[in-house]
């Protein structure tokens, strides 16, 4: 699904990736981890083309990526921080998307879904945080796309609305979709994912599932393992 | 392209800025009709004000949207579209809406008094073109410097200092020239440092079409001599043109390569 290769780049003097390789298979959720400033979001922004590599290469569904747009209309991504244009109400903004990827879609369900019937003609930049992010879930699943990113989808989400996004989750992936999510909730990459990604100092340190790292670290709790390798390197 | 440029030009129709411009163009329309009882002379008066005014609007409209536009941007560059298409859409955008509000904001009153029964129209439809090109010529430059900009102040400020250089620094430093090196025959410096500033180049040639070179004296005798003539003409429309593609060209070349 995604192939990438000794991935490098570098913001002024700030070194993020440095010679990153890593391959997803289809199907399943990759979490990607690691400590604040380690690169997740820059591998994601490199992946959706908007960070343009200094070397290396990306191949996503076996196409390399280069300067193309046209593969992007395969992924669905859920940015970080849900900035949107603040004059505009929920639905003008769902219809100018759809406008402009042109795919069939399913706003509706996801709308009722979230309960966010009310605001749909609230302007963008009268929502709360959290309604703001079920919007941008919203943007985000609302297309069948093979693909999926999520930027710490659980930003600002109340409880229901983060069981229903784990469901919605779930749902997709039984529909043979790729996941790449990361995030800072442990409990919540514990539940959702296959294979956890660990980025540290702009290198894949360890690849493999949730069982795996347990046994590597000595650590019967995730949180715990997940901390473990993070001091464990700074020993080193 | 067309999708972003038609989101961009919406977005600007509804906001309130765009209506100011437009009804103060609507005003001094009438005002100068008013207190000038003639056409021609309103042009001048016009000129003096557009070639000043048009650009300042065009930098400072052309900043704010894209600081301002920072989120739509992101949200589009996630999107299946080109990212050359998102950028010169939004330029497009922003430069044609402020076009629409120069353009029928002076046209409707003009057109009221009878401009088609008179002589001035030609003169009048030099002064929309080139309001028209410095409209685009100083929004490109605006973006451009906005695109290589993280700061928004200092965006801002090298953006109205780049307005404040062309539109009066550079006639300054051009006097001073002209002063300093006045045992020198200077004609084809001036003609070719007037080619060298989009706002001068607007100014030469509207005053020239308005047949009031006589005031300028010898130089204006030999800028008459150039940009009187068809080649004048053609030669100061395709600097403008070169003013607009320039800074349009780069602001494509910057977006392909700046990460966001």
């Amino acid at each position: 699904m995604i192939h990438v290769e000794s991935l490098h780049k570098r913001f002024g003097k700030n070194v993020v990736l440095a010679g990153l390789d890593l391959d997803i298979a289809q199907g399943g959720i990759s979490a990607i981890l690691g400590p604040n400033g380690s690169g997740k979001t820059t591998l994601i922004k490199t992946v959706l083309g908007m960070v343009i590599p200094n070397k290396g290469t990306i191949e996503v569904m076996d196409t390399p990526i280069g300067n193309r747009w046209k593969y992007r209309q395969d992924i669905n991504y859920l940015p970080q921080i849900a900035n949107f244009p603040g004059n505009l109400k929920v639905r003008e903004l769902i219809a100018m998307i759809k406008d402009i990827r042109q795919k069939p879609s399913d706003e509706q369900k996801l709308i009722g879904l979230f309960g966010l019937e009310p605001f749909l003609d609230n302007k963008l930049s009268n929502l709360s945080g959290g309604t703001k992010q079920k919007v941008n879930i919203v943007l985000t699943f609302m297309f069948d796309s093979p693909l999926i990113i999520l930027d710490e989808p659980t930003n600002g989400l109340d409880p229901l609305a983060l069981i229903r996004l784990k469901e919605l989750i779930f749902e997709e992936r039984e529909k043979g979709k790729t996941f790449l999510i990361t995030s800072h909730i442990m409990q919540f990459v514990e539940e959702v994912s296959d294979q956890i990604v660990y980025l540290l100092e702009g290198k894949i340190y360890f690849k493999g599932s949730i069982t795996e790292l347990k046994t590597k670290t000595g650590q019967s709790n995730f949180e715990r393992a997940i901390a473990a390798i993070s001091t464990h390197n700074n020993h080193d | 392209m067309i999708k972003i440029l038609k989101y961009s030009f919406y977005d600007l129709m509804r906001s309130r800025w765009s209506y100011v411009y437009f009804l103060f163009y609507l005003l001094l329309g009438f005002v100068l009709l008013f207190l000038n009882n003639e056409l021609s002379k309103a042009v001048i008066t016009l000129m003096n004000v557009i070639i000043v005014l048009v650009p300042l609007i065009g930098t400072i409209f052309g900043v704010m949207y894209y600081y301002n536009s920072k989120e739509f941007t992101e949200l589009l560059l996630a999107q299946p579209i080109k990212r050359s298409s998102i950028f010169l859409g939004q330029y497009l955008g922003v430069a044609g809406s402020l076009t629409v509000s120069l353009v029928l904001g002076l046209g409707i009153p003009f057109a009221l008094y009878g401009l088609f029964q008179s002589n001035a129209i030609w003169d009048f439809s030099l002064l929309l073109i080139t309001g028209a090109f410095l409209t685009l010529i100083f929004t490109a430059v605006a973006f451009n410097i906005a695109l290589s900009n993280e700061n928004k102040i200092k965006g801002f400020g090298y953006a109205v200092l780049a307005w404040l250089f062309l539109a009066v620094i550079y006639d300054g430093l051009f006097l001073m020239s002209l002063i300093v090196f006045e045992e020198y025959p200077l004609d084809n410096l001036s003609l070719i440092a007037t080619m060298f500033n989009p706002i001068d180049l607007s100014r030469t040639l509207i005053l020239l079409k308005l047949d009031i070179s006589a005031l300028l004296g010898y130089t204006g005798a030999i800028f008459k001599q150039f940009f009187g003539t068809n080649l004048g003409l053609f030669m100061s429309i395709f600097m403008l043109c070169l003013w607009t593609v320039i800074p349009v060209w780069r602001l494509a070349y910057v977006a392909k390569r700046k990460d966001f």
